[in-house]
């Protein structure tokens, strides 16, 4: 057992590298003469030796693969943005190609009129374009500055822009489904749009 | 670095999710050996270390800039341990490690290093006697013991991941140390 409170005190500051030149001093003379306080900080530094070099282990190999797949979903805009500044050519063709045919900015703030796609089946009620129970539409269905709801089947692509879809459990979609809320969205829609048109003229 | 991590925060917090590839990449040794030290398992340490990485994404908003960002992680990695650690019945991990691959592991390791097999099996002892005696302390010492010895933080860094004044954290080293003295020091 070492001789006091104190000199066990001094050896714990020493080990945190938090003790005063003095201290230190007495520390060391006293431990030069008294055997028990010498075993005793000798087995502290041992047992900070142990523990300092204990061996390290690493995560698997596939961790970060684990954490990216298990966060929750990002914000879809965030995605396109991304996608548009890692395809820097890309965007920029087809912005221009855009840009140039159409004046889409003055198309996205002026168009505020209630339109849809005339499909057979669909019923209207105050800017909701309904798809009734046991009804099948086919073909494509855009609706624009209104919602839809989709109570029977569609065999075609829904697209809703600034407006809401609402799918019952009854209701039926074979295509994509998709809403169109924000000028990021509009320009997306409006690029797959022109490169499905491009991709048609020249598979033809 | 620490303009690197900030950038990446930032991207983040604006919803960039594959910036947080890089914080994962940067923090992942380091918040992994934690939860090791502190479970003694490495199946239960990666899963809580997995965990904490999705809890500082969900909460990157709460994070505060002016605390460094790794003890802003190592908080709340330290938090899940502990957590954990009261869950766990005790002592089960004992018996969990010493029968399960990890020593397995650890032996061809220093194998390939070289050493005699008689050396390599002497050093795995010393490396279980070790982990055990750092899972025999209560967990506010081994919390400290932790953070201070397997991740070098300074007094300062561990106050601050514990929100505990300066003092506690070294009079809680102090214990620590005594408690593993009385396991390992006689070695
Ligand atoms: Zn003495």
């Amino acid at each position: 057992m070492p001789c006091s409170e104190k000199i066990v005190q001094w050896m714990h500051d020493y080990l945190d590298g938090d003790i005063q030149k003095e201290e230190e001093q007495q520390l060391r003379s006293h431990i030069q003469q008294c055997e028990a306080c010498r075993e005793h900080f000798y087995a502290l530094k041992k047992t900070v030796a142990f523990v300092e070099n204990v061996s390290h282990f690493t995560p698997s190999d596939d961790f970060i693969k684990k954490v990216m797949y298990n966060l929750p979903r990002e914000k879809r805009r965030v995605r396109w943005k991304r996608w548009l500044t890692h395809h820097p050519f890309l965007t920029a063709a087809s912005l221009f190609l855009l840009l140039s045919t159409s004046s889409l900015w003055a198309v996205w703030q002026e168009d505020n009129e209630f339109s849809f796609s005339k499909q057979e089946h669909l019923i209207v009620q105050n800017h909701t374009v309904i798809v009734p129970e046991g009804k099948i539409v086919e073909g494509d269905i855009v609706v624009r500055n209104g919602d839809i709801k989709i109570e029977g089947e569609v065999h075609g692509n829904v697209t809703v822009i600034n407006g809401h879809k609402y799918l019952a459990s009854a209701g039926e979609v074979t295509g994509q489904i998709e809403e169109v809320n924000e000028v990021f969205d509009w320009i997306w829609y409006n690029v797959k749009r022109v490169g499905y048109n491009i991709a048609k003229t020249l598979t033809k | 670095m620490d303009t690197f991590i900030k950038q990446r925060i930032k991207a983040v917090k604006k919803g960039d999710q594959s910036a947080f590839a890089d914080i994962v990449e940067m923090y992942k040794d380091k918040i992994y050996q934690l939860c090791y030290r502190m479970l003694g398992n490495r199946h239960e340490a990666e899963d809580a270390a997995q965990e904490a990485f999705i809890r500082a994404y969900v909460n990157i908003h709460t994070y505060d800039p002016t605390m460094k960002f790794s003890s802003w992680l190592y908080r709340i990695a330290t938090n899940l341990s502990i957590d954990r650690m009261r869950k766990k019945k005790p002592n089960v991990y004992l018996d969990a490690e010493v029968s399960g691959t990890d020593g397995l592991t650890m032996y061809s390791q220093l194998a390939d290093e070289g050493a005699s097999p008689e050396d390599a099996l002497e050093s795995l002892e010393l490396q279980q006697m070790v982990q055990e005696a750092i899972l025999k302390l209560p967990e506010k010492y081994r919390t400290v013991i932790v953070l201070k010895y397997i991740d070098e933080l300074s007094l300062q860094e561990i106050s601050d991941i514990l929100n505990l004044p300066i003092g506690t954290v070294k009079t809680r080293i102090h214990r620590g140390r005594e408690a593993l003295r009385k396991h390992l020091g006689h070695l």
